[in-house]
């Protein structure tokens, strides 16, 4: 019997599923809030009451990402590692990845003040896509059309005057279908995908994007596995859009990947795959 | 149990988890479960962060 423990911060429908089926599976899953743990350079695997592995579950992003840390150290297997989160939690290195590995996506500019992101969309002559570094759910996506609409974002940015702030992340604005691809990996392995389907430009299922099902195409798998490989592996969701002439572009590479939308669809049993490849992970 | 903020019912499931989000239906405040044994025990929920999500 392997302990999993799946640690959490705010117990979502996905942890339940999660939970429901390490005990289907025969084994046990604990439960770790992550708000309650107090820790030091002391520490360990047991102190911490860290199973044989570690599912990290965390809605936030930091204190996902820095349990994962403590955790490493204390010497636990944690899904995903640390060097996961760090390259999809911020944007900017995750699209150097994608695009060192040769994976297709969307053209990507960074300026790294307020007068070289002005200059940007002033150059650029068209809409770009405008991103935060560090967010999810489309929080701060906005489609900037224009100098007036850079120049509001620049100031509610001066106002609010956080580091990543002060970095501009704009991507084109892909011709595609109403539409992108949520693919999940475990292991570099996709077990599922869905459409996102949306009026906007934004197809977050969290923004009111409508989840349906979507059948994995090899293209799909093969590209899906790619993203994955290019930021470290482990459980993913890679997200793609059909751009209307190059085909499939992966515009991001989600860490705590969230999958009720895709089990609404009743495609695949995605936490079946994920407490599997968990099980592979254990170090006992 | 009551809401701490409205004072309406707010009806816990039998196999409710500790840190599953409750709402009252009443007022909207929303509440982390805590559970020990058989004591429940309503705590104020985080608000939405900035680095919330996957």
């Amino acid at each position: 019997m392997v302990d999993i423990s799946i640690a959490y911060d705010r117990l979502r429908l996905e942890e339940k599923m999660l939970s429901k089926k390490v005990a289907e599976l025969g084994h046990t899953a604990s439960m770790i809030d992550a708000k309650a743990i107090r820790t030091g350079t002391s520490s360990t695997k047991e102190s911490l009451g860290i199973g044989d592995v570690m599912l990290e579950r965390c809605v936030s992003y930091y204190r996902g990402m820095f349990l994962t840390a403590i955790a490493e150290f204390a010497g636990a297997s944690v899904i995903n590692s640390l060097k996961v989160a760090a390259n999809c939690g911020n944007k900017l290195f995750m699209t150097l990845l994608l695009k060192k590995a040769g994976v297709p996506t969307p053209e990507t500019y960074f300026s790294l003040s307020a007068q070289s992101a002005r200059e940007r969309i002033s150059e650029a002559g068209r809409p770009l896509v405008i991103k935060p570094l560090v967010g999810s759910w489309g929080r701060g996506v906005m489609r900037i059309n224009d100098a007036d609409a850079i120049d509001a974002v620049i100031e509610a940015r001066e106002i609010t005057d956080s580091g990543y702030d002060r970095t501009y992340y704009f991507q084109e604005l892909v011709d595609r279908p109403p539409r992108d691809i949520r693919v999940i990996t475990v292991g570099d392995q996709a077990v599922g995908a869905m459409y996102r389907s949306s009026d906007g430009f934004r197809t977050n299922v969290a923004a009111g994007a409508t989840p349906e099902a979507c059948e994995i195409t090899g293209e799909m798998r093969e590209l899906a596995a790619r993203a994955s490989g290019a930021v470290g592996g482990g459980i993913l969701g890679v997200d793609m859009m059909e751009d209307r002439e190059r085909g499939l572009v992966v515009h991001e590479v989600n860490n705590t990947v969230e999958f009720r939308g895709l089990a609404s669809t009743g495609q695949a049993d995605i936490p079946q795959s994920m407490v599997e490849f968990a099980l592979r992970s254990a170090k006992r | 149990m009551k809401c701490p903020e409205c004072d309406a019912d707010i009806a816990i499931q039998d196999d409710a988890m500790s840190g599953e989000i409750v709402s009252c239906a009443e007022c909207g405040a929303d509440y982390e479960l805590a559970k020990n044994g058989s004591d429940v025990e309503l705590k104020k929920a985080e608000t939405v962060g900035e680095d919330w999500g996957e």
